[in-house]
């Protein structure tokens, strides 16, 4: 099982993690002023990135924060964990996938 | 939901290691530290501001369940007292004080084996090194939320949504059957 780093909580099992999509989408200041592709791109468009991914992540099962988490999407490693409203920290690039 | 209901214990053969826990009085507390100081001194227990941990003082109990939740646990007699000091004392400031008392029931597991007993539906390490005395959090057991609150080395006290109860008592007794007689 794996092992998430929760930053309010600790080491925690993975089973009480709720996955929470891709993390950092702002949302537009003002929608009524974004044209339909902007906001097609705000509801819908993911990054789906191979390799390192920033995602938001919940401790639903634990202290019910949303976090986010640098994960490696080909091996499934966490590389970090931060609290929400925190820039992503810089991580050594990982060992690229067999 | 009728009274008789709502008192209804869970269901537990007699067990030395298992017993259900009298009825208490329960608030989630939600606020920031403004919220969480008024509390401790309405609520006469110092909020635990340490992640996961549980302090009490004069029969009643504060445990951490989130930065910015904690759970309040009394005597059924104090649900009154409780409530009234709380709701005054919170008045100006920004909160959510919510009575659960009847969604969640109390189990008292105890023994050399509870642990054991835990850690067959629960992904946590709890050796006493990890899960220490006082220490409480939400998580898992099989298939049902629990609140885990370790009062003392070999006694965790488990507290679980009514409707879970009697499936984590089977599981618990259906593990049991491992242990020797």
């Amino acid at each position: 099982m794996l092992i998430i780093d929760c930053p309010y909580c600790g080491p925690r099992p993975e089973l009480e993690f709720a996955h929470g999509g891709q993390a950092h989408v702002v949302r537009p200041a003002d929608p009524s002023k974004s044209s339909d592709d902007e906001w097609t791109e705000y509801l819908y468009l993911r990054l789906n990135t191979r390799g390192v991914y920033a995602e938001r992540w919940r401790h639903a099962r634990g202290c019910g924060r949303f976090f986010n988490a640098l994960r490696d999407t080909t091996t499934d490693h966490f590389l970090a964990t931060y609290r929400a409203g925190e820039r992503p920290p810089t991580v050594a690039a990982p060992r690229s996938a067999p | 939901m009728a009274e008789s209901l709502k008192r209804t214990p869970p269901r537990v053969a007699a067990h030395r290691w298992l017993e259900p826990l009298p009825a208490a009085t329960r608030f989630s507390l939600r606020g920031g530290p403004a919220a969480r100081a008024a509390a401790s001194r309405a609520f006469g227990v110092e909020l635990p501001e340490q992640a996961c941990r549980a302090a009490t003082a004069g029969g009643r109990a504060a445990l951490w369940l989130g930065p910015d939740e904690q759970l309040l646990i009394a005597p059924e007699v104090d649900a009154a007292a409780a409530s009234g000091a709380l709701g005054a004392a919170l008045a100006d400031i920004p909160h959510a004080l919510v009575d659960i008392s009847h969604r969640q029931v109390a189990l008292g597991l105890e023994g050399p084996h509870a642990v054991w007993l835990l850690a067959h539906g629960c992904p946590l390490d709890l050796d006493l090194a990890q899960f220490p005395v006082g220490m409480c959090t939400r998580t898992v057991y099989l298939k049902a939320e629990v609140l885990l609150w370790r009062t003392a080395e070999d006694r965790v006290r488990i507290e679980v949504w009514r409707s879970f109860a009697d499936y984590v008592v089977a599981q618990l007794e259906e593990t049991a059957l491992e242990l020797p007689a």
